[in-house]
Parts: structure tokens; sequence; C-alpha cells
């Protein structure tokens, strides 16, 4: 009778243990299968950071780089553009940028590293389409002349100021994203990694 | 009747009588001295990354010798901007064609196309790139003993110096070149070094995980057994 | 704890009442019973299973990444065989994924040829089992498609002529021989057509029809019951309750020690994946790392290993018959070779199955036979000459010879008596 539970107590043991080292096994084997799925060198390579030398770059202009395939806009704001940001703080939806669409370093009110210097993605927060800049301000924008300046998304009508806050009653709900970038120096920025190396 | 049997089953050994093969010298095994495949890099950089791609291996996996970033930037890339790339050429196909009669390869795995029974690739590639001789004959001006009527002209020449080919079919050093004949082997074994890490980068991580993996597999099959035996205690 | 075994016991029944899971459980494991001699030769069939499933996963985590494009990349690398390369290095973990399934493919027919070779000794092909052998010689012949086909995905020169070669040998069928291989091509020569179409066929086609045999091989199996070293049917002596004497329930006898089967072959697998992934130039061919080159013809085509004893007899037949040439009788060969194995299960006609009551005959053909096959093996590797063609020739003579006599020298044989009851 003993001798028996003791069979058993043994044979529960092994089971056990050998389903543990199985399992073991069986993780272990599943560890490499699922890693494949992680983006690969070639991916990696092709979102790498980009340079970008702003050297040339003048107040009022703006430049598109790619990154990661998407559009990446630079804008050298003059003064003028960064005065009207305070104009629009009451018309924007999200005047203080507290949802995340944008590295901790870029929460501020003109949403970048130097103010002067503005990154941001060029993809409107609605349904992904590409906005048209919209600068200058006043009636030549066509948007009235209240206009202060900033983008106009063609696909449904949304509108984004010059720190890319999207007005309210606007189809797009957030403000547009800001990439994680840092600079290399005063004249390059390096787009798609932060000072620490994201 | 029996001896008919034992002839049967012994004959096909006759099977076995082949020609006698060409046979390499077996090339030092470099691939665990990290300052014999940096010296390959440069040189497989500086020599070969002209004409012949490696359009697998990207540059940032030079990592793996040790390098940093920045050396690999500085030392080592001429071809691309990012580090990320692979290591292509800018020479296009149909050009090197003309140039050259045939494309010069991509050599990212050619350490293990040329293995055969007479050695491994890296063999092969050893005694090849010791194996030019001035010949004349030939648009290049140089013919090898490993690759007979090969297109490529002798790359090296002034690290090795220049052999001719004797009526007795053997190599001699006819003119001197920048390296002593021992230096010249030494700095051709770092070469294949490194073409073999570069034909399979994973090998150390591969031989490293194959240790680990036996060890725990050693100790599941006690345990398995251990398992089978108690449950068959009931058979029989 | 026991309201939560009441409630899975109460869900199994909702199961039950809908899908037989219950009576497969007990019809197929822990009711199945099987001979409880099974020796080392039996862990063969569940290791087949486990090398499928192996083929499978991995086969599917390569598909994502693998390109089967024979147009040239930017580099003048034809895309597939870039796009394994990109695999070895780019996609994580993914060397890894690939050495399994190159071992895998080997692995497989090392597995299958034991497997089939239990079979023969033991006269697992015998009544009632005519069948089983059957469905496992059609998924035979399927598994060598299947490895043919995957075989031209890299892409590399041993790859591109290998088939080439193959598909070329259907040229030489008279009348419609050179449409045919047009057709099976689909082109004039192997090329972007081929590639893509035995990437269909060796991704989803034959694995569907594989699994689909494979299941009705086991179905088969079970339904008249495992044979066993002795050759005698278990089923002649039952228990009062129906139970053959010499049974024991496949689960949890034989799941316990087919782990052990299982275990034994990972360690074996991996010591060829971490450590000989090439196997020495026979896993992995040197020349198949060198890209397709459609202009130039390596000096040494040979199939892969697990071909070369069929290759050989093709080889082997060097003149023409009836007014056609040797090649097509070749091929004739070849294909007879493969296929009169199938018809073994009448051809023995032996009174006892297994070889351990088998005379001297037997054995001695079935020594014979051993040695041929593995010298026309070792030959197909080989580059012809005049002495290894005449060896190759008496080799396929043997070949042939062990089956179409055997009706002859099985009846001749003295055998011994089967025992009554398994023995160890």
């Amino acid at each position: 009778m003993d001798g028996e539970k003791t069979v058993n107590c043994n044979r529960r043991r092994l089971v056990v243990a050998t389903a543990a080292v199985g399992g073991v096994a069986g993780v272990a084997t599943l560890v490499p299968i699922v890693s494949s799925f992680l983006p690969s060198e070639r991916a990696k390579a092709a979102g790498a950071p980009v340079e970008v030398d702003i050297s040339k770059l003048s107040p009022g202009d703006m430049i598109t780089v790619e990154w990661r395939g998407k559009p990446v806009w630079i804008i050298n704001r003059s003064k003028e553009m960064l005065a009207s940001l305070k104009k629009t703080d009451d018309l924007v939806s999200d005047p203080n940028s507290d949802k995340p669409m944008q590295p901790e370093y870029c929460k501020n009110e003109a949403r970048s590293i130097k103010p002067e210097i503005f990154v941001a993605i060029g993809i409107c927060t609605h349904l992904g389409c590409s906005p048209s800049e919209k600068m200058a301000p006043g009636a030549e924008s066509g948007l009235g002349a209240d206009w202060q300046g900033g983008f106009l998304c063609a696909c449904h009508a949304s509108t984004f100021d010059l720190a890319g806050r999207v007005f309210k009653s606007k189809p797009a709900p957030d403000n547009l994203e800001i990439p994680p970038y840092t600079y290399l120096s005063d004249s390059k920025l390096l787009i798609g990694e932060d000072k620490k190396g994201a | 009747m029996k001896n008919l049997l034992c002839v049967l089953l012994l004959a096909p050994l006759l099977a076995l009588a082949s020609e006698s093969d060409q046979h390499f010298e077996p090339a030092p095994d470099k691939s665990g001295d990290v300052a014999a495949l940096q010296h390959g890099a440069k040189l497989f950089v500086n020599y070969c990354l002209n004409c012949h791609s490696a359009s697998f291996m990207r540059y940032n996996r030079l990592r793996d010798l040790e390098l940093s970033d920045q050396q690999i930037r500085d030392n080592l890339m001429f071809t691309a901007e990012k580090i990320g790339e692979p290591m292509t050429i800018a020479m296009r196909r149909n050009d090197a064609k003309q140039w050259f009669g045939v494309p010069p390869p991509d050599l990212t795995v050619i350490a293990r196309a040329r293995g055969s029974e007479a050695g491994s690739g890296a063999d092969w590639l050893y005694a090849y790139m010791r194996g030019f001789y001035r010949d004349d004959t030939r648009p290049s001006g140089w013919n090898n003993t490993v690759f007979p009527n090969v297109g490529m002209a002798h790359v090296l020449w002034d690290l090795q110096g220049e052999q001719v080919m004797g009526e007795d079919r053997k190599l001699t050093l006819a003119v001197p070149g920048k390296m002593k004949p021992d230096e010249y082997a030494a700095a051709v074994a770092d070469l294949v070094a490194y073409l073999q890490y570069m034909g399979e980068p994973a090998a150390p991580l591969r031989r490293f995980l194959g240790i680990f993996v036996l060890i725990f597999l050693a100790g599941f099959l006690v345990l398995a057994y251990a398992l089978k035996r108690e449950f068959w205690k009931d058979v029989h | 704890m026991s309201a939560l075994n009441a409630k899975m016991r109460g869900l199994l029944e909702w199961v039950d009442a809908r899908l037989p899971v219950s009576s497969f459980w007990n019809g197929h494991l822990a009711g199945y019973y099987a001979p409880k001699n099974f020796n080392f030769w039996y862990f063969f069939g569940s290791l087949a299973l486990l090398v499928l499933v192996i083929q499978i996963g991995t086969g599917i985590v390569l598909t994502m990444h693998y390109k089967p494009d024979a147009s040239l990349n930017a580099s003048g690398v034809p895309v597939a065989f870039a796009s394994v390369e990109y695999i070895m290095r780019d996609v994580p973990w993914g060397w890894l994924l690939r050495y399994m399934h190159s071992t895998g493919a080997s692995a497989f027919f090392i597995v299958v040829y034991l497997h089939m070779f239990r079979g023969l000794i033991y006269g697992s092909h015998r009544n009632p089992r005519e069948l089983i052998w059957v469905v496992g010689m059609v998924i035979f012949l399927l598994l060598m498609a299947e490895a043919f086909f995957g075989y031209l995905l890299p892409w590399g020169q041993m790859s591109f002529w290998g088939a080439q070669v193959i598909v070329n040998m259907f040229s030489a069928i008279p009348l419609i021989g050179p449409d045919l291989s047009l057709w099976l091509r689909g082109d004039f020569v192997v090329g972007d057509a081929t590639l893509n179409r035995f990437f269909a066929f060796h991704v989803i086609a034959l694995p569907l029809i594989l699994l689909g045999l494979v299941a009705v091989h086991v179905i088969a199996l079970h339904e008249v019951g495992s044979n066993n070293p002795d050759g005698i049917e278990i089923k002649k002596k039952k228990d009062e309750k129906g139970i053959p004497l010499d049974g024991i329930p496949f689960h949890p006898y034989y799941t316990v020690k087919d782990i052990v089967g299982v275990v034994v072959f990972a360690m074996v697998f991996a010591i060829v994946i971490f450590f000989w992934p090439e196997g020495g130039g026979y896993f992995l061919e040197s020349n198949n790392f060198v890209p397709a080159n459609p202009f130039q013809t390596p000096t040494h085509i040979a199939p892969v290993w697990y071909f070369t004893p069929y290759y050989s007899v093709l080889r082997s037949i060097t003149y023409p018959l009836f007014g056609i040439e040797a090649k097509f009788w070749g091929i004739v060969g070849m294909g007879a070779a493969t296929v009169i194995i199938l018809f073994l299960p009448w051809l023995d006609r032996s009174p006892v199955k297994s070889i351990r009551y088998k005379g001297p005959i037997f054995k001695a053909a079935v020594a014979i036979f051993i040695v041929a096959f593995l010298t026309l093996g070792y030959l197909g590797m080989q580059p012809p000459t005049p002495v290894r063609i005449v060896i190759a020739q008496i080799c396929a003579l043997l070949y042939f010879a062990f089956f179409l006599f055997m009706p002859i020298y099985s009846r001749l044989d003295r055998c011994k008596a089967e025992p009554e009851r398994v023995t160890r």
C-alpha cells in the first residue's frame, strides 16, 4: 500500500519535472521564432536616423526630409511666427501639448528644442494625409483675415498653427507628431534619435 | 556460398578507389584572433572592395570585430554614408563584364562557396591568394595555380612581389615585394580569416549556444529516461 | 479543487457531445494497444512526424523573409539568393531557423529511410498492413518531390543545375517529352517562372497533401494495429476484456518512451545545427553558395545525398533498347527503383513476417540489398569512371533482384517457428 503511494509520488514528480523542463525547451524554441518577427537589420538600417544640414535654412524657410518613410518638416520660424503662437493659444484644442505627441523636451509652447527651429512629422493626425503649408498670415492664405500662419490639410480641412497644434473643432484629434531629434551641432540636426540615443 | 557472399559484400569497396585529389595546405586558424580579423577587414576594404562587392555584409556588423562605429566610419567606410548600409560597390555589372570578361563575383560567402574534398573554402582562398604568378599570355599578365586562367590580376602584387612558374611547375619569387614571404603569408591568413568570418558572422554565437543547448538536452535526457523507466516498471 | 475538476469534466462533456475528443483520445492514445516489445527501430515513425512539424514550423517563418525572384538585384545577385543571405544575417535568429530547415530536410530522409527499413525487416508491409505501406510509399515519393522543389529555392548553382538536369530528363520521354519539359518549367530554361511555381508547390501544395496522407497513414495503422519485431499479431491473444495480452496502451507507455527518442534526436539535431550545419558539404553544398549562373555549368553536378541511390541507377543504364536512347531507360530505371518498393507486400511470400524467424536466404538477401543500396548512394555522389559504372550496374541489378526474385527465394527459405507470444 505504502510502496504504491511512493511509486505514485515518484511518478508524479517525474512527470511534473519532465513537463517543466519540456516547457523550458518549448519556450526556448519559440524565442527564435517569435524574435524573427522583429524588425530585421535591413528594416533598422532603412529606419535609421537622418542627418540634416540646416546652415542654409533662413528664417521663414521650410524644408522637408524623409525619415522612416514619412515626411519631416523643418522650419526656421521668424520672430513674428513665434509671436503668433501666443495668439493661437486660445484657438487650439491642446495648447499645452498635454497629449503625448512629442518627446519630453518638446513639451513647451513652441514644441521644439530651440524655439526658432521647428521639426514635425508632416502627417495629419486625422487620417494620414500630408497637410500643405499656409505660413503666410492674413487673407492671402485663403483662411480668413485672422489667420496667423500654419498648415491646412486638404483632405478634411483640419488646420494646425506654426507649432503644429491642431485648431479646435477640426476632424484631426491631435497636434502634429514631433519625432525624437537632437542637435549634432548648431547647423546639423539628427532626426530620429534623442541625445541619449533612442 | 558463404565465400561468394563475402566477396559480394566486400566488392563495392572497389568503388572507393579514387583519383588522387588536389589537397590544399590548411589555412592557419585565426578565427578567434580579433587583431587578425581587423587587419583582414582593412585589407579587404582597401584591396578587394573596389571590384568585388560584399553586398550581404553591413558595415555595422563589423562591431563584432570590437570596432567602434567611429573606427568603422573612419577606416573602413569608403563607399557608404550610413553605417547600416551593406558593402556594395559603384561599378556597374555590365561595365565589369566588358572590362574583365566576367563580372567579379560578390565575395560575401566566398569562403563557404569554395569548400570541396580538397579542403575548406578558407584553405582554397589561402592557396589562391598565394598562387598568382606572372604569365604574359594572359590579358592581365597574371595566372593562378589554384584557378587557371583566372580573369583577376594579382591585386596584392606590391605586398607579395612577383612569382614565376618554373619548368618544374613550381613557383619561385622573382621580384620581392614590400613584405617578406612569411609576412605576406600571415597577411593573407588575416584576409582569409576575415573572409571566413564574413561568410558566416553568426558562427561564433552558433558554437557558443550549441554548448549550452547540448548540456541542457543531456540533462533533459537523464530526466526523460528516468521517467520512462518509472512508467515501464509496470510492463513485463 | 474538486469544484474545478467538476467544471472541467462538465466542459469536456459539452465538447464531447459535439466533437469526438474523448473517443479520439481513447481510440488513438490512451486506449490504443500497441505491442509491448517495440525496440529502437520503432522510434522513427514518431520522429518522422516531429521532423514534419519542424519543417512546417521553420518553413512558415522562413517564408516571411524569403523572396522567390530570379531577377538580379542592384548588386547583380539574384534576389532569391540574396534573400537567403538576408535571413542568415539580417533577420533576428534567421541563421538558426535556416539551419533547422536545411538540417531538417536531411534529417527527414535519414529518419524515413530507417523507418522504411524497420518495415522491411519486421514485415510491417505484410497482410493486413499493405495499405499502410502503399500510403507510406506515396508519402515517400511526394517527400522526394517536396525536397526537390525546395532545393531550387536558394537559387544557388546546385539548385539551378540540379533542377535543369531533372526537368530536362522529362524531355527524353518519347513524343511528349520536350513539350512536357516546357510546361513544367514555364520557360525554355529553368528561370523565374520555374522558381515561383516550385515555391508554390513546396510551400503549400505538397505540404497539404503530405499532411493529409500522414493522417491516412496513421488512421490505416490504427485500424489494424501495429506490427512488432516478432512479426506476430498480438490481437490473436486477447484477455476477457478484449485487450491484447501483449499490448500496452500507447499513452502513457509509448508517449513516455518517445520523449526519450525525441530528446536523443534533438541532441543529434543540435550537434549538426550548432557545430556542423554544412554537414561536410552534404547538408549544405559548397557550390550552392554560388548564385545560380545559367551560363556556367559546375564541373560536378550531383543531387543531394538522399537522391543519390536512385541517381546511380539512372546513370548505370548506358545501353539503348528498342530504338529508344539510354537516357530514357535511365529515367525508367530510376522510376522503377523508387516504385518497386511499393510492391513489397505482394513480393514477400514468406510464411513469417519478421526477419527474426526467416531463414538464411532472406538474411543474406537483405545484407546484399543494404550493401548495394549504400554503394549506389555513395557512387551517386562521385563523378563516374568506367570502374564505378560497372559497380553501379552490378549494384543496380542486385537492388532489383532483391525485389524481383523475392517471391521465389522467400518461399524457398527455411524459416523458424514463430512464437505464440512476443519476446523481448
